[in-house]
């Protein structure tokens, strides 16, 4: 069992290295991740939000709500850090 | 010659081997002088993330890196004083609840959930001034949160949920 496992992963592994045959080169500026939206953030950045940083206005402008959504996830991390670990007082009394 | 540390409140009878009160007192005028400096550097980090690398993550988590400081050199008693535990939870919600704020405030002012662009008719600026500062209002409340809740895991685990607070209070009573 151990054995097919191993084969299983092996081939599947190799599928994933043969796909990455066929992605765009690194940082290409013709792959279709380049072509879509990025070229307008570059552009407008400086019109639309007045902040020369592009990294900071997507995160918090143009991708306004995803940064919201990982706020809320360190919040709630934080919040069941606190529900798992802490003891409540009442337990002491007894 | 190493430190002498002391069993006090803030060790629970040695359990806890991360939070120790020590009477060094190079450790204590260090981090005393160091952490001014951090939480400057701290907000510098938060307010520049226009300009250079930086945001409200990342100042968070240094702001928070001051107050473990803190935490790990003096103590819960000591540290108690300037960030209680009833803050930390505070703190933690009140991040979230500036940037929801804001997103809520540009619906009120006739816009989309998070469209600064509208704040700029309440800022009297234009609107891509009005969304400068309504990133910056963002990343404030991001590392508002951040600061709380990276605090709020370190004193959770260092102490294995021994509250120290339950600990004095026990023993007073």
């Amino acid at each position: 069992m151990k054995f097919l496992s191993f084969i299983v992963a092996v081939i599947t592994g190799g599928f994933l290295i043969y796909g990455t045959q066929d992605m765009p080169e690194w940082g290409d500026p013709n792959s279709p991740a380049s072509l879509h939206v990025s070229p307008y953030y570059l552009e407008n950045t400086m019109h639309d939000t007045a902040t020369p940083n592009v990294v900071t206005s997507v995160l918090a402008d143009y991708r306004g709500y995803d940064t919201l959504g990982e706020t809320t996830v360190i919040f709630t991390a934080g919040i069941s850090c606190a529900l798992i670990l802490r003891k409540r007082r009442r337990k002491k009394r007894k | 010659m190493w430190p002498e540390y002391t069993e006090q409140s803030d060790n629970f009878g040695g359990k806890n081997k991360m939070i120790r009160v020590t009477d060094d007192v190079i450790i204590k005028t260090i981090a005393r002088v160091l952490t001014p400096f951090i939480q400057v550097y701290a907000l510098y980090v938060i307010m520049h993330g226009h300009h250079s690398p930086g945001g409200g993550f990342q100042g968070g988590v240094i702001l928070a890196a001051s107050l473990i400081l803190l935490l790990i050199t003096h103590g819960w008693a000591e540290t108690k004083k300037k960030f209680s535990e009833t803050k930390t939870a505070v703190f933690c919600a009140v991040g979230v609840l500036i940037y929801t704020g804001i997103g809520v405030l540009c619906i009120f002012m006739g816009g989309n959930f998070l469209d600064y662009g509208k704040l700029g008719g309440l800022l009297m600026v234009i609107p891509p001034e009005a969304r400068s500062l309504g990133i910056l209002g963002v990343e404030i409340g991001v590392g508002i949160t951040v600061m709380a809740v990276m605090f709020s895991i370190f004193f959770d685990t260092s102490t294995g949920g021994n509250s120290p607070e339950d600990e004095t209070t026990s023993s007073l009573r």
